[in-house]
């Protein structure tokens, strides 16, 4: 009787396990069948290789990702130098420095930023953020990958922050006091031994906040101008993937090139997300077998 | 996103009063163009309020959903901001259907730049040389040494593809920021002293304050400059960025179809068209819609 219950257990385990790989498989291979069509007409080296993206075109329909694809990695690592240190710097005061007044208070005011919706954050980077970059650099408006990159960060830093200082407080006491016995000063220990041996988590915690930040769409869709110009630096109007996606599949005719086209898109999209993924976790896996 | 809120509120009304409908009640079907569908849903509210029992159902899907609508007889009006082509013309014949074309309203795009920059008249044809991206300074024409930074909406816009053919007979230049709506348009120039940008002029008709500065438009060179804020300029067609918005239906209309429409031509329909940032139709559209449709 007891075995028929463990083993139902098990099964009901085993069947949520196998629902979630199903609903994986089920979206690559959606995306897959419906991208195959776009191209009969497309070229996949024209697809990959060529910059301009422009379906509706006036004189002669173009489907280049490459511009898309820049604009994409600037705004998604343009995000990352900024988040990163600056999530690193904050959990490492959170965990380390702040008194446990402050963290009471800063822990849940960081946990509430993540939930600010996104069309909020565009707001606030069109009205606050856009006219300050135009003044901090000199130039005449402020809807370019910078300020993508601003945005984004700020949206990827509750989850760098938050699992960075897991991490960091995950870190047995007996380092840190090993370290400081041994006559290194606090910074010695915080830069040496604590940051080093939570590595792993932290590095899981900038890829998850990565993830957050390169399928972003509504921000960067308000506040990077969405010119699909091949940009030339971080001062220019860029147009991602994601943004390209949710600006045209709205209104596009049903089985056209232009509306399987899109769903290549996606499918680049999701291969790069599945890319990041898999190397964060082989990073982890790596640096978790060198603290053992 | 409001788009879809009135495609769910107009579906809810279909699902509301299709229970009506199959007990003998008549409903005009109206069908297509995204322009046109918050002034007719605004007009069709007020006619079904003085003639209660009468029932309209208004959908968006763009001017070329309507039109395949009437070519196979499932709308009895399609909403249209542009003109039939010769080849949905000849579909038409093909199903005996006689479309009909009403001229409803007049919308004219607007071109705006920042008050503090100099230049803010225009001819047509430099307005297609600045979108496609020929003209990039603005001491080209006559302002200060400063790059044109260009603002348009997105390509599923129909401003969008109306601004293109009509102007630009060509691709936007590519360095155009694609924006996310005509209020987002007028905010960011405002802030923006290298910026020109095109808008329905309903967004600029009313607007205090802010630094936008409404361009006068001439169409051609040596013609007058007009500005889309003078109703006379824009009726007479002095100002050339502007389109008549159309409805076509099957036959000379009759019954509810023709009341409907002779109240959009009325004083009080074509009032409703001022409030939502049209224009009323000159006489000369007054006395097409007599010849056209009999109306």
């Amino acid at each position: 009787m007891i075995k028929l219950k463990e083993k139902m257990i098990e099964g009901f385990f085993l069947l949520n396990g196998l629902l979630v790989v199903f609903v994986l498989a089920g979206i690559f291979a959606l995306l897959v069948f419906t991208s195959v069509p776009a191209f009969k007409e497309i070229s996949l080296s024209e697809f990959l290789f060529t910059s301009n993206w422009n379906p509706t075109s006036y004189i002669r329909e173009s489907y280049g990702i490459g511009a898309m694809l820049v604009s994409t990695f600037m705004v998604t690592f343009g995000a990352l130098l900024i988040a990163v240190p600056l999530g690193i710097g904050v959990a490492a005061y959170m965990s380390d420095i702040a008194g446990d007044k402050v963290r009471e208070i800063a822990k849940p005011v960081i946990e509430i930023l993540a939930g600010v919706p996104s069309v909020v954050i565009g707001f606030f980077g069109i009205v606050f953020v856009g006219p300050i970059i135009a003044k901090v650099f000199g130039i005449y408006n402020g809807l370019n990958a910078i300020n993508g990159s601003v945005l984004l960060a700020i949206m990827a830093l509750p989850t760098i922050i938050s699992l960075s200082e897991d991490a960091l407080r995950g870190v047995p006491k007996s380092f840190e006091q090993a370290s400081l016995a041994l006559g290194a000063s606090h910074w010695q220990t915080l830069t040496r031994v604590k940051i080093p041996a939570a590595f792993s988590g932290i590095i899981a915690a900038c890829m998850l906040g990565m993830g957050r930040a390169i399928g972003e769409t509504m921000t960067v869709l308000m506040v990077t101008g969405c010119a699909p110009a091949m940009p030339h630096g971080f001062w220019d109007s860029v147009r991602t993937f994601a943004s390209t996606i949710a600006i045209e599949l709205g209104e596009v005719p049903y089985d056209t090139t232009h509306y399987y086209a899109l769903f290549s898109i996606g499918l680049v999209l999701f291969i790069i997300t599945f890319f990041i993924n898999m190397a964060s976790d082989i990073l982890l896996h790596k640096y978790q077998k060198v603290e053992k | 996103m409001k788009k879809y809120l009135i495609l769910l509120i107009s579906a809810g009304i279909i699902a509301a009063f299709g229970v009506r409908a199959f007990s003998g009640q008549e409903m005009l079907q109206i069908k297509g163009s995204d322009t046109l569908i918050n002034l007719v849903q605004r007009m069709a509210e007020v006619y079904m309020e003085k003639n209660p029992g009468k029932l309209i159902a208004i959908t968006g899907g763009g001017s070329g959903t309507g039109i395949a609508a009437l070519i196979n007889k499932k709308c009895d009006i399609a909403n249209s901001s542009r003109l039939m082509k010769a080849k949905e013309m000849s579909m038409a014949a093909g199903k005996n259907v006689k479309p009909k074309r009403v001229v409803l309203a007049i919308d004219a795009i607007s071109v705006i730049v920042n008050t503090d920059n100099g230049v803010n008249k225009f001819t047509k044809d430099e307005l297609g040389k600045i979108f496609r991206g020929e003209i990039k300074n603005w001491k080209e024409l006559g302002g200060k040494d400063i790059p044109i930074t260009l603002y348009g909406r997105q390509s599923n816009s129909g401003t969008f593809v109306f601004f293109r053919g009509f102007i630009l007979k060509g691709d936007y230049s590519s360095k155009m920021r694609r924006m996310n709506g005509n209020a987002q348009i007028v905010s960011a120039i405002g802030k923006d002293v290298s910026a020109i940008g095109y808008v329905g002029v309903g967004y600029v008709k009313n607007l205090k304050g802010g630094k936008i500065s409404v361009a006068k438009v001439a169409s051609r060179q040596g013609a007058q400059y007009a500005s889309p804020l003078s109703l006379e300029d824009v009726k007479s067609g002095k100002y050339p960025i502007s389109r008549p918005l159309n409805q076509y239906v099957n036959g000379n209309p009759k019954g509810i179809v023709k009341d409907f429409i002779e109240f959009e031509l009325s004083k009080e329909g074509q009032k409703l068209v001022e409030n939502e940032g049209f224009f009323m139709i000159p006489d000369e559209y007054k006395k097409f819609n007599k010849k056209s449709a009999g109306i």
